[in-house]
């Protein structure tokens, strides 16, 4: 199409102006630095949670340098192009460098502001906690006079400059397969990795700590992108599907086993509901791209027909259906209602239709509300809803029990967290079948030129409204398994936006935030998000206005999401791609 | 003059076979507009018929007719004798098929895909059977792909399979679209200016497989402004001039009307090829100056085209 005027491909010069060898001896000095003063004691007082005063070992916030400090050593090394850690980093190991070196720098300090925040000044601060801090800083200022491996691209906005410092993620071509059992083992490592810092995430006890976890892991994981070493992981999981998905899912089941006790399991079991609903809403907006803001209603449809037909004695349905059962009803109502709801909304575009799901959104709940014997019939009891959902039963199994298995106790949430990765490894089968069918491709073409689409013959209206019942059923079938979990159902969750998830602006939050159209987006920004609200409490009445932010930050500089499918990050980032490529061949 | 429109299809001895798209006064109204007015076309089987006319004639406007993009205010519109619905998706179930003047892709789609979409309307398998992967299903999907891949092969882009179309050069584009279009099996294809923006190898690489569809018996229907392009190709050439059709006949024919280069000319530039025009150069002068004003109005006529497909 047009010229595209690119700067010349010199390579930028870098922050500071160091040699490259001083440059690269200081970050792994301070690198390793960072991560051996995580051995000493930071401050004189245990009232800072994680008891941060022993020498000789790291506790709390001191592991999160830990790994931090040791990572920049890492990646350090990789830059002297050592053989083995190489392969870490393919796309280059300074831009990776100066990114893990900022986390390292960023967390330690979180951790050292927050001591003196929370004890009163920096007085608290021992030595230890002084050498943490600048040894970060040698590692940080060693990163910054490290060379630069790739053209600026010409960038006027100062914030977006400074994010392009370590440059663009690499455009790999696909790397040679290992031998099989290698490529094997590198999935099951990835997925004990992922597992671990997961586990780690969930079982943080106080908002600082996963502050600080946060800020490590998203600088961990920036880098990793950035190192390419994350391209090359999917890659390998690309060429073993089913054993990834399986391994993975295992993994999920072991979770509950790490736990000692069900608190975290019952964040668990919500954050499976989260991702699952959100998985659904992303055939809706990610393939078919209809926006529909009011799709927690589906998800409200199948908690109270789960309810209705659970035998609750408060239910206005006298019946008790077998869970199987009851799950059907609950997935196929939610998909009639889908289809109830899309009929007349389908039929308006863009703008026009976001109002109206908006719209349909809230008059379910100001039904579902009004249904209580005294505005209307009484059906759902009202703003009471329908409480004392007996637990289920499968095999003769009550999951309201604990239960021990292999000399560990899984509780009651645990059991649910079970019964829903279930259910997820359902939906994820059938939203990865079908959007990679020919239904997959006609949702797709409407989404990119729904003209064009029905010139080929497909019939919009009618995939838009297999879409919309689609997204509903799954929607309906996580619904049923959340009646259960709460133990009741009430009209409130069911909302456009509300501080706890799921309702549906942190649904489309996730699903735009983690990746439209992939597996994995929404699932892993379901996670974020559920632990972001359950783990940093404090920000409880500050959590829309933050929600707000991080959603107009990302539009702005990450339009397609954490995980990107390749094809939308090439839509977004088209010229910036063209540019690393023009400066990749004039290298 | 006397009016050299020939009469289409019946018993004159050039229509090569039966009636297959037959237009009747068709008449296209915007509010006072009248972009297509009173037009009739007739395209019989095995032939390649041309579309010609300064921008803005309503060619463009006759193709959405013709496919269901828009209802036309008047006039009937029959593939093989039978009234087709106004619905784009039932035009191209019905068999008839078709490219967009500007480029309009899946994008963000692999070329394979944007061909596989194109056999939307010739499978049909459902969604149950898109989760349940059985037998049938996979059948029919491997059976799509080969067909697809065939046609990529056909149009030259089967090494470009896994590339995104929106990375392919421009010409490739229109190839692509092409290719899309045939995977749904139409036994009538309409082309929109197929080699707008390509240079002259490209273009005569089109004329070799407009041919090569022509006898795969597929047959077609271009709208372009090249006319060496248009005169190679069609059996016969139909000339839209303000909605109006003009003349429509042979090329010989087509050539030596005055009013065609009058049309494209524009008055004022009448006597300005000089000579006592004979057939040849009257094409020639028609041609050069087409590209003058294709060229000349493409930068203004691009844009408001874009939502009018
Ligand atoms: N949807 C529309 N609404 C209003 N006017 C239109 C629309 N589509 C086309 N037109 C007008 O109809 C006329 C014919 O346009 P078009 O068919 O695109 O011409 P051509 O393809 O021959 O260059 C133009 O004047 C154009 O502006
Ligand atoms: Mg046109």
């Amino acid at each position: 199409m047009t010229e595209t005027t690119t700067t010349p491909a010199t390579a930028p010069r870098p922050a500071l102006p160091l040699p490259e060898t001083a440059a690269r001896g200081l970050v792994a000095v301070g690198g390793l630095a960072t991560a051996a003063s995580a051995f000493l004691s930071w401050t004189y007082s245990s009232s800072f949670p994680g008891d941060l005063t022993v020498t000789g070992y790291p506790g709390g916030l001191q592991w999160v340098t830990l790994v931090a400090g040791a990572l920049v050593l890492l990646f350090a090394l990789s830059g002297y192009r050592i053989r083995g850690l190489r392969w870490l980093t393919p796309g280059g190991a300074d831009g990776a460098t100066v990114i893990v070196a900022v986390g390292a720098l960023a967390t330690t300090w979180f951790t050292l502001i927050a001591i003196a925040d929370e004890l009163g000044g920096l007085a608290n601060l021992t030595s230890g906690g002084w050498i943490a801090g600048i040894a970060s800083l040698l590692g940080l200022l060693g990163a910054l006079g490290l060379p630069r491996d790739r053209t600026e691209s010409g960038e006027k906005n100062p914030l977006k400059r400074i994010l392009a410092y370590p440059g663009n993620r690499p455009d790999l071509s696909p790397a040679p397969a290992l031998p099989a059992a290698v490529e094997l083992l590198v999935i099951a490592v990835a997925v004990a990795i992922g597992l671990g810092i997961f586990t780690f995430g969930i079982d943080t006890s106080y908002g600082e700590l996963f502050g600080g976890f946060l800020i490590a892991a998203s600088f961990a994981s920036w880098a990793l992108s950035r190192s390419g070493a994350l391209g090359r992981l999917t890659d390998i999981t690309g060429r073993h599907r089913v054993y990834s998905a399986v391994l993975a899912f295992v993994a999920a089941a072991v979770f509950p086993f790490t736990q000692s006790n069900d608190a975290n399991a019952t964040i668990g079991v919500n954050l499976l509901i989260f991702g699952g609903t959100a998985l659904g809403l992303n055939v809706v907006v990610g393939l078919t791209g209809l926006l529909d803001l009011g799709y927690v209603a589906f998800l409200g449809v199948g908690a109270y027909t789960a309810a209705l037909v659970s035998g609750a004695a408060t239910s206005s349905v006298h019946v008790t259906f077998p869970f199987w059962a009851a799950a059907l009803t609950g997935a196929a109502i939610s998909g009639i209602f889908g289809i109830i709801l899309g009929a007349p909304t389908l039929r308006v575009r863009g703008d026009y239709l976001a109002i109206v799901t908006l719209g349909f959104g809230e008059i379910f709940r100001i039904v579902v509300n009004n249904l209580d014997g005294v505005s209307g019939p009484n059906v759902t009891g009202g703003p009471n809803g329908i409480p004392n959902i007996p637990d289920l039963t499968i095999f003769g199994f009550n999951l309201g029990n604990s239960h021990t298995i292999g000399g560990i106790t899984l509780g009651r949430f645990a059991n649910y967290f079970e019964l829903m990765l279930v259910f997820i490894a359902i939906i994820v089968l059938i939203f990865s079948r079908s959007s990679s069918s020919r239904i997959g491709r006609a949702w797709v073409a409407i989404r990119e030129d729904e003209t064009a689409a029905t010139a080929m013959g497909i019939n919009a209206f009618r995939f838009k409204l297999l879409a919309f019942a689609l997204g509903a059923t799954l929607a309906g079938l996580a619904g049923t398994v959340m009646a259960h979990v709460n133990f009741s159902v009430v009209p409130d969750p069911f909302v456009f936006a509300g501080p706890v998830p799921p309702n549906s602006a942190f649904l489309l939050a996730a699903v735009v935030i983690g990746g439209m159209g992939t597996v994995t987006g929404p699932l892993i920004g379901a996670a974020l998000f559920y632990l972001l609200q359950a783990k940093l409490q404090f920000l409880q009445s500050y959590q829309l206005l933050l929600f707000g932010i991080a959603l107009i930050l990302f539009m702005r500089f990450r339009p397609e999401g954490l995980i990107a499918n390749k094809q939308r990050r090439l839509e977004f980032h088209e010229d910036e791609t063209e540019s690393a490529e023009l400066s990749t061949a004039g290298a | 003059m006397t009016d050299t429109t020939i009469a289409p299809g019946t018993g004159s001895a050039p229509a090569p076979g039966t009636p297959l798209l037959e237009a009747r006064g068709v008449i296209m109204r915007f509010g006072g507009l009248t972009a297509v007015n009173n037009v009739d076309l007739t395209v019989n089987t095995g032939e390649i018929i041309g579309l010609i006319g300064p921008n803005g004639a309503g060619k463009t406007t006759f193709f959405n007719c013709l496919t269901g993009l828009y209802i036309p205010t008047e006039g009937q519109v029959t593939y093989k004798g039978t009234v087709l619905p106004p619905k784009p998706f039932k035009v191209t179930q019905a068999g008839m098929a078709r490219t967009f003047q500007n480029i309009r892709l899946f994008h963000n789609m692999s070329v394979l895909e944007n061909v596989l979409v194109g056999r939307h309307t010739r499978t049909k398998e459902g969604i149950v059977s898109a989760i349940l992967r059985g037998p049938g299903y996979r059948r029919e999907e491997a059976d799509s792909r080969e067909k697809a891949m065939a046609l990529l092969e056909f149009t030259g882009l089967a090494r470009k399979a896994s590339h995104l179309a929106r990375n392919l050069p421009y010409g490739e584009q229109r190839k692509l679209e092409i290719a899309r279009a045939l995977a749904s099996e139409p036994g009538l294809l309409l082309l929109d200016e197929p080699t707008a923006g390509m240079n002259p190898q490209e273009t005569r690489a089109t004329e070799e497989l407009v041919f090569a569809i022509r006898d795969r018996g597929i047959a077609v229907l271009v709208i372009e402004h090249d006319m060496r392009f248009i005169f190679n190709l069609c059996d016969r050439v139909a000339v839209l001039v303000q909605g109006e059709k003009l003349v429509e006949g042979t090329s010989e024919v087509v050539q030596a009307d005055e009013r065609v280069i009058a049309a494209y000319l524009g008055t004022p530039y009448e006597a300005a090829p000089g000579s006592t025009a004979d057939a040849g150069s009257g094409a020639d002068a028609g041609s050069r100056a087409d590209a003058d004003s294709g060229s000349a109005s493409d930068a203004e006529g691009t844009i408001p085209e874009e939502d009018e497909q």
